[in-house]
């Protein structure tokens, strides 16, 4: 039998992963055509790679689907209740860094604080009859911080994709998004405000705690972390 | 008998008491339109509701209490005074706690009446009381409505207690309010540089959004005024906080609270409020010697509430929300009335509760 491990299917992060694995002598490639999503792993034995959208691994992680995988940290605590219980944390793999911020116009020059965005969301709200929109993928991890921070009169819009252009468009105030360099939301003529950082995240090695093993595949799950250098070996 | 139909049959028979004292028996469907209650609470009913949606209809909340549409119903085709009655589901998201049921029995009293406010407060909590008879339950009451009048009564600007108003049911958002009004905390430093600034308005950022010019220059407007206005003196700030740690039974708190009143008229009428309730209560039979009274009491969980508030809980039991709870919500009734208005109270038990503390589940 296998373990799974689910990497994200493409681009940098999937590369970045490819990189951080191969270090620690377990290499990692894309097999088939450019196309097609299979993979193989050598450099330990009974590791099984399954190739994921990296926005469904929280899920196939709490499904037990998948033993371990390689996701965001703003993924996992967005998607899953209680993320600890369900996963736990193997390795930080220092990259694919990012900042969850909220951010406003620059033309706000009177919003630089949760303070501020408060005060000019009720005053929003008041001119406007509805609630200060802000635009995001993230409402789970932004309400809740939005909200033990007492920030009233706004309101979630969701956006998938293209978040910075919401306010040009007219279809959000603000929002909330993951940045790494700023350049975005400065070509979008967005500020961050100062003190709402939301989450910092970066990609991460979770283990599944709802993945079922039979001893043969613990033995495997021990060879890896050793080979990863997570484990020291004794057990 | 299953479960489901022991708790069914509980809240049968506390419906039926319920009926007894005068109630109408009324249903709400349970999908209820999103809108509107987002609009009431905002985005943190998300967090507490389940959303759902179609095309048509678009987003739908499953009924995470009976208030809002009671008070709906009544609002439109209401006589008056009114007393209803009903039981059925509600649901709510527990995301942080997998202990706690997601979806729950509740049997609610309300009770919409103009006439005698301290007389509808003792009946709603006698006729709750009366009907957890034999439970060995613990009752705590509080009224935010205190607090409200503390801070339209305070020596300051309008536009200070309109925020201060605005965040009574947040208390870390109203704390610092009153730190950054009363000049405890620092000014930010961005804050003092906007204010420095002569003329912040001329900048090259292009203006993009729906959030205007003109919006912009009023609220800095309003920082100008605000930071030309005295700070807020600490003792009207000492008298705030005098009032939020009342936590004495029911007449120890009303002799703190007159000794407040006495350096802040503003909370006399809330005073006598209480001490009216307190009174239509022992007429009822209630031990207000022994009844806890705290005047943040339920501040952080229910936004519609504006007055008298109370709960029953299991004492030893931390683990378990509160059998019952209630409360008034005049401002729900305001809200909700386009232009018209009346005073109501109300609150619910928990069938399924009852049943566990008396481990008959």
């Amino acid at each position: 039998m296998t373990i799974k491990l689910g990497v994200p299917s493409k681009g940098r992060l999937m590369e970045k992963t490819f990189d951080w694995f191969g270090a620690r002598g377990v290499s990692m490639a894309r097999t088939g055509s450019d196309r097609e999503y299979a993979g193989a792993v050598e450099g330990v034995e009974g590791v099984e790679l399954v190739l994921l959208s990296a926005g469904e691994i929280p899920r196939e992680l709490a499904a037990g689907r998948i033993h371990l995988g390689v996701t965001g940290t703003d993924l996992v605590r967005e998607k899953l209740g209680q993320w600890e219980q369900q996963v736990e944390e193997l390795a930080l793999l220092g990259f694919g860094h990012a900042d969850l911020i909220i951010a406003v116009p620059n033309c706000w020059v009177d919003v630089d604080t949760l303070d501020d965005l408060d005060a000019a969301a009720s005053a929003f709200r008041a001119e406007h009859g509805f609630r200060m929109r802000i635009a995001t993928k993230y409402h789970r991890l932004v309400r809740e911080y939005l909200m033990d921070a007492g920030v009233a009169d706004y309101q979630l819009v969701d956006s998938q994709g293209a978040t910075e252009g919401t306010v040009k468009n007219l279809t959000a105030e603000g929002v909330a998004d993951i940045t790494s360099t700023g350049d975005t939301l400065r070509a979008n003529h967005l500020k961050i405000l100062s003190d709402a950082l939301v989450l910092q995240s970066q990609a991460t090695l979770f283990r599944s705690r709802k993945a079922q093993m039979d001893d043969e595949e613990r033995a495997v799950m021990q060879a890896l972390k050793v080979k990863l250098g997570l484990s020291s070996g004794r057990v | 008998m299953p479960r489901k139909a022991k708790i069914r049959a509980r809240a049968a028979g506390l419906k039926a008491m319920f009926e007894a004292e005068g109630a109408r028996s009324v249903e709400t469907n349970v999908l209820q339109p999103a809108d509107l209650l987002l609009d009431l609470y905002g985005e943190d009913i998300r967090g507490r509701a389940y959303v759902t949606s179609d095309t048509l209809l678009g987003e739908q909340m499953l009924r995470p209490d009976f208030t809002v549409p009671v008070v709906q119903m009544h609002m439109e085709h209401g006589a008056e005074p009114a007393r209803y009655t009903y039981a059925g589901q509600v649901f709510r998201r527990q995301e942080d706690d997998i202990d706690r049921d997601n979806e729950y029995t509740q049997v609610g009293y309300e009770v919409f009446e103009r006439d005698n406010p301290a007389a509808a407060d003792a009946e709603v909590f006698d006729v709750i009381r009366k009907a957890l008879r034999g439970a060995e339950l613990k009752a705590s009451t509080g009224d935010i409505g205190v607090l409200m009048a503390a801070v339209q009564g305070l020596e300051t600007t309008e536009r200070r207690k309109a925020a201060l108003m605005r965040h009574v049911w947040r208390p870390r958002r109203f704390r610092a309010l009153m730190d950054r009004f009363s000049g405890r905390s620092p000014v930010p430093a961005t804050r003092k540089a906007l204010l420095e600034n002569p003329a912040p308005m001329e900048n090259d950022f292009p203006q993009i959004g729906l959030r205007s010019a003109s919006e912009i220059e009023a609220r800095i407007g309003w920082l100008r005024e605000d930071a030309e206005a005295a700070p807020l003196s600490s003792g009207q700030v000492e008298l705030i906080e005098a009032l939020l740690n009342v936590r004495e039974t029911m007449p120890f708190a009303l002799e703190q609270l007159r000794d407040i009143a006495v350096d802040m008229p503003a909370i006399t009428e809330a005073v006598f409020r209480l001490k009216d309730r307190i009174d239509a209560l022992a007429a009822r039979g209630v031990d207000v010697d022994n009844l806890d009274f705290e005047t943040s009491y339920g501040r952080t969980s229910m936004e519609y509430y504006d007055g008298f508030v109370f709960g029953f809980h299991a004492p030893g039991r931390p683990d378990l929300p509160p059998v019952a709870t209630g409360g008034r919500y005049d401002a729900l009734t305001r809200a909700l009335g386009q232009g018209r208005e009346i005073p109501a109270v109300g609150g619910v038990i928990r069938p399924g509760l009852l049943l566990e503390l008396e481990g008959a589940l």
